[in-house]
């Protein structure tokens, strides 16, 4: 479904992400791991399309991307949840969730949309109508969730969800992929907590200095411990 | 003291909220530009003064003023999409000062092209016939037109919040002024927005100098007086923001009225004054961000 190959990024002149090579199929969970500064942002950044300066290929559903600006990748299926969470300041959680839906052409289905997912979402729906940075940051980062998923990706990218959010809000957000994953959606996942991680991923890839050094299945790695030691702590 | 009755300053009063009318349209279109392209659009007072001499052009073809309404925004909007999609476009991501200092070039150029083509001196603008005329509201008669300024202000702001509030178009403003990359993300293609925005703020720009006209007359520079009143209006109610370019234009329109009433020769200086005691007060404006320059 998604296929990275020889994808070079910079920023400015710095030269971070080397021939990263990587792919993930449909219905899989895939794991993308390593240390801070390894170049994992970087990488999701490159494949959604926010970053300047790129080179090599990525195709997804058969399509090249590469060239294409954020908002056609968008069209072909593919979401991205930053980092940095980005619900937008002065919009409801209703809100929110409408701007997920506002390039879809399932516009008009708005209103059960908005229904459906928050069903699956139960702490958003008792918040739909309260200013959304005003939530936690657990209910802040399913909230980004949610308005990523709300237009039916194929394909859906998520950088470190479980990143300062409490742990039953953690169980919670995991087990949701577990559901996405049997509902069809294809997920490419940045996790420091890598344990966790691969014990719902299919396959890992580990990146270290902007490269990809090591890629198994994700129980391979999981029993992997001087990979995970290397490349892995923290 | 038997001159400044109650009935004068409320009077006074009504000519401010007018005069402040025409600044909060101008007002609007700079903060929404700034706040959505981070622009600081010098070009938007030549827009406004070109919305007056299409007026005055239409009208000499025999338009009438009614029509003037209606195509001015259209056609002073349509100009600004082609100033944004052709020359301000290519310079976003170069930093603030290329396309500031484009807009002021280009504001240079509008106004010589104007001078070459209605000439160098003004013209009087008369005040459509029905609309001529004073209604007694209440303190005393007040000029109809000023009147129907008020109320056409009045109009595009409600028009203009129920299009942010109530449209998914709005909801991509309205997120993309704070956060242009997650709109990016979730499939907006934000160029076409900030087109848009551009061709908007410039339409209202064209429609206040269309209804300054008849109050002070059209000539080349009158833009450029606008444009630096304007910036106070958008500093006072805080860069980017809307409600307070209202708030703020409404303000200084009264401030300056009064200061005219009381004090003829401190009335240009008093929104300076003003602009002064705000920044002193609160650095980002009414309603500004702070730190959205840096
Ligand atoms: N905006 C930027 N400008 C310049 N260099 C950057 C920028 N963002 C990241 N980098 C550099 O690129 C490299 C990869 O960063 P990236 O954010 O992709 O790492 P990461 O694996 O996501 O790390 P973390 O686990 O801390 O999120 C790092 O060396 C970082 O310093
Ligand atoms: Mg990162």
């Amino acid at each position: 479904m998604l296929r990275v190959e020889n994808l070079n990024s910079w920023y400015g002149a710095s030269h971070v992400l080397q021939d990263i090579g990587l792919e993930v199929n449909k219905g899989e969970i895939v794991c993308l791991i390593g240390r801070n500064g390894a170049g994992k942002t970087t990488t999701l950044k490159s494949i959604i399309g926010l970053l300047d300066k790129t080179s090599g290929s990525v195709t997804f559903k058969g399509k090249e991307v590469l060239g294409q600006p954020a908002h056609v990748r968008f069209a072909l299926g593919l979401a991205y949840v930053p980092e940095e969470r980005r619900i937008v300041q002065g919009l409801t959680v209703r809100e929110n969730l409408r701007l997920g839906l506002v390039a879809s052409p399932d516009k008009k289905d708005e209103v059960r949309r908005i229904a459906q997912i928050a069903e699956i979402f139960p702490r958003l729906a008792e918040r739909l109508d309260q200013e959304a940075v005003t939530m936690s940051g657990g209910e802040q980062q399913m909230l980004a969730i949610a308005r990523a998923m709300i237009a039916k990706p194929d394909l859906i990218m998520l950088d470190e969800p479980s990143e300062g959010i409490m742990p039953v809000l953690v169980d919670e957000m995991f087990e949701l992929f577990r559901r996405m994953k049997s509902e069809g959606t294809t997920v490419l996942l940045v996790e420091q907590n890598v344990e966790l991680a691969l014990d719902i991923a299919d396959r890992a890839y580990v990146l270290d200095q902007g490269s990809v050094v090591h890629h198994a299945t994700a129980a391979a790695l999981l029993a992997n411990d001087e990979i995970k030691e290397r490349y892995c702590s923290v | 003291m038997s001159g400044l009755s109650f009935d004068l300053i409320a009077l006074q009063l009504f000519t401010g909220l007018a005069l402040g009318a025409i600044y909060v349209l101008f007002a609007i279109g700079l903060s929404l530009i700034f706040g959505m392209l981070t622009v600081v659009n010098f070009a938007h007072g030549a827009f406004y003064m070109v919305g007056a001499y299409v007026g005055l052009f239409l009208l000499s073809l025999g338009g009438n003023f009614w029509l003037c309404l209606v195509a001015v925004p259209l056609i002073v909007g349509t100009s600004g999409l082609i100033v944004e999609r052709f020359l301000i476009r290519p310079l976003y991501g170069r930093g603030i000062d290329y396309p500031l200092l484009l807009t002021f070039g280009l504001s240079y150029v509008m106004v010589e092209l104007i001078r070459i083509a209605f000439g160098k001196s003004g013209y009087p603008f008369d005040t459509p016939e029905i609309l001529q005329g004073a209604v007694n509201i209440g303190v005393g008669y007040f000029p109809l037109y000023r009147l129907f300024v008020i109320g056409i202000a009045a109009v595009v702001l409600l028009g203009l919040w129920l299009f942010l509030e109530r449209t998914s178009f709005g909801l991509i403003i309205r997120a993309g002024a704070r956060d242009p990359q997650i709109v990016r993300v979730l499939g907006v293609n934000v160029s076409r927005v900030w087109l848009f925005v551009f061709g908007i703020g410039s339409g209202i720009a064209g429609l206040a100098g269309l209804l300054a006209a008849p109050l002070q007359g059209v000539i080349p520079e009158m833009g450029a007086t606008i444009l630096a009143e304007a910036f106070v209006v958008t500093v006072v109610g805080g860069m980017g923001s809307i409600g307070g370019a209202v708030i703020a234009g409404l303000l200084v329109g009264v401030v300056v009225s009064m200061t005219s009433l009381f004090a003829p020769e401190m009335a240009k200086v008093s929104i300076f004054a003003l602009m002064a005691i705000v920044l002193l007060i609160r650095p980002q404006g009414f309603f500004g961000r702070a730190g959205l320059m840096s």
